[in-house]
């Protein structure tokens, strides 16, 4: 709930003046992978939320952002595809995750009527 | 019409959660946020943590619960002063938020605690992505959750400092794969502690609070 709340804040805040009366069609986001989000529940708590206002029957579109890590001691580079994070290269643990944990709003899509 | 916006969903909260940090900072005060799964054993842990660390730490605690008081009941009996924050009068959020822990610590005398306790709700998701202005972050989990849990949550396992795996004494009655929990946790954290304690026995809790105890005095000293 708080982040569904928190993304209508921001949506709600970046329509512009000359266009205050707009409906947003879509809010684009950026979510990593290792990002604490439930799609599901996010778009579920989105919809409750946005009932009745500017952003009723918005489309939540995520853009998934893969995990990438980096070994300090190596400087080998990697997608994950699962949690592990050990350097498949020199099997070092001291890894860094360089993406994966975005959670971005990217733009606002909006249509006069 | 696309108007690009380009802001971190989780801005406000991070803000807040600088600023808490600051204040911890000037009142010389340790904050540890405490997470895990409903009924994993934060309380029972806390009581006996506040328990070993009197009285060479000074310690108060911030308690988030959905809807009751039991937990902080509980925790006042430790003598430690503790706030209760309801998270049902903000929505019935599933984490606390920084600015929650900012009005909450206003009730709190800090300069008369070394070490501030916050048990965050029972949520192994959103409490991952909220920070509070903490310096250490723990996670417990017990035996009676699934061996794999870590990997449902990974967030939640990378971000924090230790890991608790309670309700040890338990094993004797369950087939818990112990070993892979563990090495799933080692996976996603390898440097992380694991300490393995009984929150109700009191097995395996001194290492555990030798390493809080040890944190405190390198930020407090
Ligand atoms: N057998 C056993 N039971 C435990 C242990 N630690 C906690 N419990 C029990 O587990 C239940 C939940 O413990 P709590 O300490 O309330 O857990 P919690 O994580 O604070 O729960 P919430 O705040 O509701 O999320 C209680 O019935 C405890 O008595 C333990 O080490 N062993
Ligand atoms: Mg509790
Ligand atoms: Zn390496």
């Amino acid at each position: 709930m708080g982040l569904a709340l928190q993304i209508v804040e921001i949506a709600k805040a970046s329509i512009p003046a000359q266009l205050a009366d707009a409906r947003v069609q879509r809010v684009n986001l950026k979510v990593g992978k290792m990002a604490a989000v439930v799609p599901e529940s996010l778009r579920f708590c989105f919809e409750v939320i946005t009932r009745s206002t500017a952003l009723e029957g918005a489309e939540l579109f995520i853009e998934e952002v893969p995990v990438v890590a980096r070994c300090r001691a190596c400087d080998h580079e990697w997608t994950l595809n699962g949690p592990v994070f050990r350097c498949p290269a020199c099997d070092g643990v001291n890894v860094e995750m360089i993406s994966g944990r975005e959670l971005d709003i990217v733009s606002i899509e909006v249509e006069k009527d | 019409m696309e108007i690009k916006v380009v802001r971190k969903v989780l801005d406000v909260n991070d803000t807040m959660a600088a600023r808490n940090r600051e204040l911890f900072r000037s009142k010389n005060v340790f904050v540890l946020n405490m997470m895990s799964s409903p009924g994993s054993g934060k309380t029972t842990t806390l009581e006996k943590t506040l328990a070993l660390l009197a009285p060479d730490v000074r310690c108060a605690v911030i308690v988030g619960d959905v809807c009751t008081t039991n937990d902080a009941d509980r925790l006042a009996r430790s003598g430690v002063p503790v706030v209760q924050v309801n998270t049902d009068a903000f929505g019935g959020d599933c984490h606390l938020a920084a600015h929650v822990i900012e009005k909450a610590a206003m009730d709190l005398d800090l300069d008369q605690a070394d070490l501030l306790i916050v048990e965050n709700v029972g949520n192994l998701v959103c409490p991952a992505e909220f920070d509070i202005g903490e310096d250490a972050r723990a996670v417990v989990l017990s035996v009676t959750e699934g061996e794999d849990k870590p990997l449902k949550y990974p967030l939640m396992f990378r971000v924090c400092d230790a890991a608790l795996l309670n309700k040890t004494d338990l094993l004797p009655h369950l087939d818990y794969d112990k070993a892979a929990a563990l090495e799933n946790i080692r996976q996603i954290h390898p440097q992380m502690p694991i300490f393995e304690m009984s929150a109700r026995t009191g097995a395996g809790l001194a290492p555990w609070v030798e390493w809080l105890k040890d944190q405190v005095k390198h930020k407090i000293r």
